[in-house]
């Protein structure tokens, strides 16, 4: 018989506490997220009215050798298989071959991406040792010279094209007084001298304990590193100040100040104190600009970087290169920006 | 708030004096040379697949070949390499080589008979794009073993039919016909391809150097042969550089930091002209510039609208212009120093003749698309086309798009004119009276899309058979007027107009002496350079 006690129906939920839950969500919104990416960029670049047969068997390829290279890239299956190969590949770190030179793509950004990641490196630091003292200072003292020195550097840093900034900067300090190394990483004379382990030639020359060598090194990198140093200076800056001019005018500087607090104390142990969650995004996301390659300085200072690397893979159709390129940018960026709500965490106290 | 102030003064000056206080190479060791050029075209290294001028200059230093041009006397064509002397067979078919004794690979192997044959049957084999430099002589994978064979210290090739020895001769200085090392390329062979997978990054040769390092789109390094049968080079280490700009070539090569910039643009070039202790070296290169139009097309299939249009170009314009250092007008397929090259140029920008031609052939304006590369030299040329052919009523629009864009349209016989750019294969006329007026079977159905002449369209009206004939001639001085013949009609009836030839211009630190970067008909060698 069956009974008249209704007992409503539970949902059922699985016992998970509320960290793993919130990381599982985590995880699936970044799966969603890269596969997004990867169905985008692989159906541009299966779209875009370019021959990857050609980029492998060269203009003077007869039929047949032309064909053989067709079915050795899987054009001939459908793009949905295609595309889930491809899925399938990338899952298991395999990039496919660089079309070109018939490398592992993911070798390729071994190689490459350390020379963007040494050159980002140092250019944030520059950006955030700089800029973020001159933003404080612009707020603190607005409307003073300081704070229209600022202003200007933010502005020329916005609107000076970067190649034109960085071909005068080769000219003067290269090519004028010689101050600094010239294109490339390093001088001619130490390729390959000695061995690389992290692909990062100022690590790699340490580790070798050859100071020739990285005094080389560094001779080539401090003027595109400042150079981009500058660019990101330029926004840092900018964003720090607006984010100072916000706390000051606040009330609970008006009360530390009534209550006598040191100008130094109001400023950075309560103002400051309250920007560097802000702060923290601004600066997560220009590193992130960096790390995705800057494409002219790169280009302009022979550097063998990320940027470099997918522009000339575009322009020879080197798709499964510009592909592989493109899928690690944006894990760079999914990287960093879980990166930065982890900090916001750990620096903000209403978050936990 | 000093003490910000301070901070940031601080860095900076710590920042400027750091960077004083760097120490600056200004000049590249005596025994190494510094080379700056583009090197991203650089596929492989494999001498059977290679097929790109950035690669061929690398292995044209790295492979010994049965015949070699000196680099201190091209003009004396084909000389003994690793083949100390030849015989012909009495039919003209079978060569044989005797070879050089005592030479040895860079793995310390002797250079043998058998690694020759081994060279040559691998090319066929792996059959890559620029295989038909040698099967174009009859060696099929099925018949190569009767064909090439080893005797002794000699090797013979046997060719399908009689063809000019200077023919097969030249063709054997190409880079296809480098001869690599048997024992260590099967010793790295994997899944039955012949060492192809290694060789790509690996060199197995007996040249003056061998490969350290090539790092794909950044640098190529070279060490010295210390056993090299012409003795040990000078120079112990080359390293190629890849710069892409100009302008940056330019400032490294002032600076001293490069020994040879390979890629400067006219103004860069009128630049180091001035500069104290820089010279500018000038070659005839074998890539030619030239428009072609498709006969497919109902007008531009009228042999007098051909005409017209070959006298609506502005070539001494565009020659004393933009192109000014870098092309000079030449109207003929072959380029100079080739063997039956001709000076002659007929051809110039004459906007009168040219409406009275279209009038004659009743064509009263009319709308074409032309098919340019995505490239600074040829969008202008592309513009100036536009400008000229205008004068006659021609509209004319420009489809730009990459070099793969453009091409898979030309390949498919689907442009109205093109605007391309042609470089020789191997160092014989043959490689371009085939290609440019040479189509045995003109139909869709052919698929020759390696012929220039197919992709237009063209069938040659004869020049065909011609071409065949010239390429079985014995007689250098006959086969050099059967090539002068060739190309008047070929000037006069083509749908080619070919417009330029090219300079290359390369900046040279004056203490580098013996350097030869090959002029149009091999590629650099670096084995005589001193400094």
């Amino acid at each position: 018989m069956a009974s008249t006690h209704y007992t409503p129906k539970r949902q059922p939920r699985l016992p998970l506490p509320s960290w793993l839950k919130g990381t599982l969500v985590t995880l699936a919104s970044i799966s969603v997220t890269m596969l997004g990416l990867l169905f985008v960029t692989f159906f541009i670049g299966r779209v875009m009215p370019i021959d990857p047969v050609l980029a492998v068997v060269g203009e003077r390829a007869t039929q047949d050798q032309y064909h053989a290279a067709y079915l050795e890239l899987g054009l001939d299956r459908s793009l949905v298989v295609q595309f889930s190969y491809y899925v399938w590949d990338v899952l298991h770190g395999d990039f496919g071959m660089s079309l070109l030179n018939a490398r592992p793509v993911s070798e390729d950004i071994k190689r490459v991406f350390p020379a963007t990641m040494e050159l980002a490196t140092i250019g944030i630091i520059f950006g955030i040792v700089l800029g973020v003292p001159l933003g404080v200072i612009a707020a603190v003292r607005r409307g003073s010279w300081i704070d229209q020195i600022a202003r200007v550097v933010a502005l020329v840093g916005y609107s000076m094209p970067i190649f034109w900034l960085g071909l005068m900067g080769l000219l003067l300090f290269y090519g004028i007084l010689g101050w600094v190394g010239g294109p490339g990483r390093q001088g001619i004379f130490y390729e390959d001298t000695f061995p690389s382990v992290t692909g990062m030639i100022l690590v790699d020359a340490a580790l070798a304990r050859d100071w020739g060598a990285f005094k080389d090194a560094f001779s080539h990198i401090v003027l595109p590193a400042s150079l981009l140093g500058y660019y990101s200076l330029a926004y840092i800056s900018r964003m720090t100040r607006s984010f100072m001019l916000e706390q000051l005018s606040a009330e609970y500087v008006t009360t530390a100040r009534v209550k006598g607090m040191s100008e130094w104390a109001v400023v950075w142990r309560h103002a400051f104190r309250n920007i560097r969650v802000q702060l923290i995004t601004v600066i997560a996301l220009s590193y992130a600009g960096l790390l995705e390659g800057s494409v002219l300085t790169e280009i302009i200072f022979s550097w063998p970087g990320i940027g470099n690397y997918i522009t000339t893979a575009l322009l020879s159709a080197d798709m499964n290169a510009v592909l592989g390129g493109t899928v690690v940018v944006g894990m760079i960026f999914v990287c960093l920006n879980i990166f930065s709500d982890l900090l916001y965490k750990v620096f903000d106290p209403r978050s936990k | 708030m000093n003490a910000f102030t301070k901070l940031m003064g601080t860095a900076a000056l710590g920042f400027a004096l750091g960077a004083v206080a760097l120490p600056v190479m200004a000049e590249t060791p005596a025994n190494m040379l510094v080379i700056a050029n583009r090197i991203d075209d650089i596929t492989t290294l494999d001498p059977a697949q290679s097929f790109e001028f950035a690669g061929s200059d690398v292995l044209r230093n790295i492979y010994g070949r049965l015949v070699n041009f000196d680099p201190l006397d091209l003009d004396a064509g084909y000389q003994a390499d690793l083949a100390e002397s030849w015989t012909v067979s009495e039919d003209g078919r079978t060569i044989t080589f005797t070879m050089r004794d005592g030479v040895k690979f860079h793995s310390g192997n002797p250079v043998r008979a058998e690694d020759v044959a081994f060279s040559f049957k691998r090319v066929v084999a792996l059959n890559k794009t620029p295989s038909f430099i040698l099967t174009q002589f009859g060696f099929t994978p099925e018949n190569m073993d009767e064909t090439i064979t080893v005797d002794g210290n000699t090797v013979s090739i046997t060719t399908d039919k009689r063809y000019a020895t200077s023919f097969v001769l030249n063709c054997l200085t190409a880079t296809i016909a480098g001869i690599v090392d048997e024992a260590t390329v099967m010793a790295n062979e994997v899944d039955g391809d012949f060492g192809n997978e290694w060789l790509k990054t690996n060199s197995a040769g007996s040249g003056a150097y061998s490969l350290s390092s090539w790092k794909p789109k950044e640098s190529v390094t070279l060490t010295a042969n210390p056993d090299f049968y012409l003795g040990e080079p000078a120079m112990k280490r080359v390293i190629v550089r890849h710069v892409q700009e100009s302008a940056t070539q330019r400032l490294m090569l002032e600076r001293g930091d490069i020994d040879v910039a390979r890629n400067l643009n006219p103004s860069d070039v009128e630049g180091i002209r001035k500069a104290d202790g820089v010279e500018v070296m000038e070659e005839m290169r074998g890539r030619l510039m030239y428009i072609s139009m498709n006969q497919k097309h109902p007008e531009l299939s009228k042999p007098k609208v051909l005409q017209a249009l070959k006298y609506l170009i502005d070539y001494e314009g565009m020659q004393n212009s933009f192109l000014k250092g870098a092309y000079v007008t030449h109207q003929n397929f072959l380029p100079r120093t080739y063997l039956g090259a001709v000076d002659e140029n007929p051809f110039s920008l004459n906007v009168e003749k040219a409406k009275a031609l279209l009038a004659e052939a009743g064509v009263d304006g009319m709308e074409l698309t032309v098919g340019v590369r995505e490239a600074q030299e040829r969008l202008e040329i592309g513009q100036s086309l536009q400008n000229t052919f205008a004068m006659a009523g021609i509209k004319l629009n420009l489809e730009v798009g990459t070099g793969k864009q453009v091409l898979s349209k030309y390949r498919a016989r689907e442009l109205d004119i093109y605007l391309g750019a042609w470089g020789p294969d191997y160092p014989d006329p043959h490689t371009n009276a085939g290609t440019f007026a040479y189509n045995p079977d003109n139909s869709d159905a052919a698929q020759a899309t390696g012929l220039l002449a197919w992709r237009n369209a063209w069938d040659t009206g004869g020049l065909t058979e011609k071409s065949a004939a010239a390429v079985v001639e014995g007689d250098r001085s006959k086969r050099e007027a059967m090539y002068h013949d060739i190309q008047a009609t070929f000037r006069d009836t083509s749908p080619f107009a070919v417009m330029f030839q090219k300079i290359e211009p390369a900046g040279i630190a004056e203490n580098v002496e013996g350097l030869n970067l090959g002029g149009a008909i091999t590629a650099v060698s670096y084995w005589a350079v001193t400094k």
